[in-house]
């Protein structure tokens, strides 16, 4: 496959995946705004802006629908659906006749629906307008599975959605990690137990979590649903897990080595979350323990380029 | 012999048939594809006249409507260049086919491969010997005062001596009947893709009137090219691969190049997907550096090495030209190929065909004036406004002067222009080529109305030469236009040649 080609799908997956989270994200807080809670709306709103990697050219003003205005359909905003959409879509037409008929059409019909959309005023329904496109997104990731060969492209696809997931998640941990856990690790009323159930949802892992753990929130095992479930698919380790296993069907099907630094490092990472043990994360740095995945993450990310990307010739020629 | 053209006739009268749906059908001069000059039609159009006049008209705008629908889910669309709405357009399709008979086709195809022929063999003699210019058959001043004429492919082998592996001619139909060649498209000619979805189209519309007429298949199209493309392979590479090279997304036939490389099942890549190294073309995939042997280019000399040709391309790869010349891969078409594509060599072309062939031109040319003669250049002048005027290195209907349908101060401008540069211009006469039926009207009245059409056939020439029956047939839209192309309002439309 071409490594242009292997390039496009991979970002047209993350920037789906961003604008998922981002959609998420907001219809998540809104309906916590709804609720009289000992969260200020500037604390709240901020830990968005920071879970989403404070976005270039986004603050904090003190008005949360022009921060909703700007993160939906402002296509002027890296940060908002919008682009992340667009950006998709240009990707995806860079590869057009990769991807399947229906795969098409469907981003397209969502690329319509964002970019049509009026700006987000106090009358919007976003618990309308916020499902929709949702809908539009899971719909694009069915028709991808069924409709694509699961050869190396869509494998380029789940590396990009894996890798932007393990990302969000991870981000989301640190931020609440800081706010809650370590702030007021003993508190355990109503406020804390909305914005807990805010974290999960924000994953959509609160039914999940219901289901392993009982409604009963702890922050210990949250922090252990979400970073070390095997089997639930935003947990980072699930998340690494479906990293791991498109790098090894790419490597070989590309015919690489499975040695070389690449594998080492994903590896390894997924390794350390299997064998994690929750009480030992929670007795080290935890925030440090959270930034070294993120670093590791992004190391993955430089090394799938490296390898498969953006490669010297000379380097190629010589293996 | 300078013909007078007259522009449309003043005698202008209604076709015998009698149905409402045709009561717009009006004949003039020009040929008539569907009826004779009586007014009767011709028999290879019988069936096709009954069953459109016998369909309710609710059933004909819904088929139309399903075809339009059709196109537009598929996304079957071009680029306009100059615009910054709307780029995107749909290519107008016309629901009724156009109908070849066997033995129009026949004679149109030996012409074609005579024609194609003798121009490989004119490229390969230019850029080698010479030996049509020592021996004066053609001016040496036309050949080397070419804008697209390549001096670094002199003296250069390539692949079987095929330069022109992939040709799309337009050629019109006169009044008398006679198929002639307007232009021979020697570079990157486009608008296969139309051909072979509007028959995928056309045979989902109208199965069995398809299926009863006996109609030659197209769809060989794509695996013909591939086999061309292969048999031009590099000496030494029995499994070339093979890739299409194209510009990007932002090209006016961006889609046609997707759907090619999907129907042949290669890669399409763009510039930054090759890189050369030791005169060895690679292509950059997840599996490290693949060598590529051929490359069927839809990108134009000008802009497919920065380094040999314009330094300011960014769609072409640095290098390219001196792997070609080492021989390490083909390049399809060759370089240099528009050279003999030149309005003012086309005046040439049945002399190039009588040098090397040793035949008389089964195909004619249009007249064509060449403004570097005075005596031609001074009847051209004076007779502007029945003429059309081309710069000789554009294509695509860019940079003419249609005689008839100009202002004062167009024909002044190009007055200036021809005098400035004579080697610059051709004159032709304004020609009254045939016309085809075509649904037209509004979703409430269709009619059945005339329109000016030409033809595009596609060449293939690597082993041997192959035609698929039929081509392009594009449409002037607009009632009374004589202009076919995509971007000034042209359709097209389905092309049939029969089996009989």
């Amino acid at each position: 496959m071409l490594s242009r080609v292997a390039d496009s799908l991979y970002w047209m997956s993350r920037y789906l995946e961003r604008a998922e989270h981002t959609v998420r994200l907001l219809d998540v807080n809104m309906g916590l705004m709804l609720d009289r809670s000992g969260t200020s709306a500037e604390g709240r709103w901020q830990r968005v802006l920071a879970a989403l990697g404070n976005p270039a050219g986004l603050t904090w003003k003190g008005d949360h629908i022009q921060l909703i205005r700007s993160l939906t359909f402002d296509g002027n905003n890296r940060g908002s659906i919008t682009s992340s959409i667009v950006a998709a879509r240009e990707n995806a037409r860079q590869v057009r006749d990769e991807l399947s008929t229906e795969q098409w059409q469907r981003l397209n019909r969502l690329y319509y629906q964002v970019t049509e959309s009026r700006p987000i005023d106090s009358g919007t329904q976003l618990e309308e307008v916020l499902p929709a496109i949702l809908d539009g997104l899971h719909l694009f990731q069915g028709i991808t599975d069924t409709t694509m060969n699961h050869g190396e492209g869509w494998q380029f696809i789940q590396m990009g959605r894996s890798i932007e997931r393990a990302f969000a998640t991870v981000m989301l941990l640190d931020i609440y990690y800081r706010d809650f856990f370590l702030a007021q690790p003993s508190a355990s009323d109503t406020s804390q137990y909305l914005e807990w159930i805010g974290l999960l949802r924000s994953c959509t892992a609160f039914e999940a979590y219901c289901h392993v753990y009982t409604a009963d929130m702890s922050h210990e095992w949250i922090l252990e649903f979400l970073l070390l479930n095997p089997d639930f698919p935003h947990s980072v380790r699930y998340s690494i897990d479906s990293l791991r296993q498109a790098l090894l069907s790419v490597c070989q099907s590309s015919g690489r080595l499975s040695t070389d630094e690449l594998s080492r490092m994903a590896g390894r990472l997924q390794a350390s979350l299997h064998f994690a043990e929750i009480s030992e994360v929670l007795q080290q740095d935890t925030a440090a323990y959270l930034s070294g995945i993120l670093r590791q993450c992004h190391q993955i990310h430089d090394l799938i380029y490296g390898s498969y990307i953006h490669y010297s010739v000379q380097a190629a020629l010589s293996a | 012999m300078y013909s007078e053209t007259t522009p449309a006739s003043m005698e202008e009268q209604k076709p015998q048939h009698g149905h409402p749906s045709l009561s717009e059908y009006f004949l003039d001069r020009s040929y008539d594809e569907m009826f004779d000059a009586q007014g009767v039609v011709r028999p290879h159009y019988e069936a096709l006249l009954s069953a459109f006049t016998r369909l309710p008209k609710e059933e004909l705008v819904r088929r139309k409507q399903s075809a339009d629908l059709s196109f537009l889910m598929q996304g079957i669309t071009f680029t306009v260049y100059g615009r910054e709405e709307g780029t995107e357009r749909i290519f107008p399709y016309d629901l009724l086919p156009r109908i070849v008979t066997a033995a129009e086709w026949e004679r149109v195809e030996r012409g074609l491969t005579q024609r194609i022929t003798a121009l490989n063999l004119f490229l390969r003699d230019v850029y080698n010997e010479g030996k049509i210019l020592s021996d004066g058959c053609i001016p040496r001043e036309i050949v080397y005062s070419c804008r697209h004429f390549r001096r670094e492919m002199r003296g250069l082998q390539v692949p079987r001596n095929i330069y022109i592996a992939v040709t799309g001619s337009d050629l019109l139909r006169l009044d008398n009947g006679e198929f002639v060649v307007l232009e021979d498209n020697l570079r990157v000619p486009s608008g296969v893709s139309y051909m072979l979805t509007n028959r995928r189209v056309m045979k989902r519309t109208f199965p069995q009137l398809f299926g009863a007429y006996g109609v030659r298949p197209i769809e060989h199209y794509t695996q013909a090219l591939l086999s061309t493309m292969r048999s031009l392979a590099p000496e030494g590479r029995p499994e070339p691969t093979i890739v299409l090279l194209t510009p990007g997304i932002y090209n006016s036939a961006y889609f046609e190049h997707t759907y090619l490389a999907r129907q042949m099942g290669i890669e399409l890549v763009e510039g930054r997907d090759l890189v050369i190294h030791d005169n060895i073309v690679y292509m950059r995939t997840t599996a490290g550096l693949k060598r590529v042997d051929v490359i069927y280019r839809r990108v134009d000399d000008d802009f497919i090495d920065p380094l040999a040709f314009r330094s300011d391309s960014i769609l072409g790869v640095a290098g390219l030209f001196n792997a070609y010349r080492a021989g390490n891969v083909t390049l399809a078409n060759a370089f240099g190929t528009g050279l003999a594509d030149d309005k003012a060599l086309y005046a040439y072309v049945p002399a190039i065909i009588r040098y090397y062939l040793n035949e008389e031109p089964l195909l004619n040319n249009v007249e064509t004036y060449l403004m570097t003669d005075p005596v031609q250049r001074q009847h051209t002048l004076a007779n502007l406004d029945k003429l059309v005027v081309k710069a000789v290195g554009e294509s695509g209907g860019y940079g003419m002067l249609i005689g008839p349908k100009s202002t004062q101060a167009q024909r002044e401008e190009f007055k200036r222009l021809i005098e400035a540069n004579p080697r610059n211009y051709i004159a032709q006469p304004t020609l009254e080529f045939s016309r085809a039926p075509c649904l037209m009207g509004s979703p409430e009245s269709p009619q059945i109305e005339p329109r000016h059409v030409d033809l595009r056939p596609y060449i293939l020439y690597g082993d041997k030469v192959t035609i698929v029956p039929g081509g392009l047939t594009r449409v002037a839209l607009p009632k009374g236009s004589l202009v076919v192309n995509s971007s000034q309002g042209g359709g097209s439309k389905d092309t049939w040649v029969l089996t009989d």
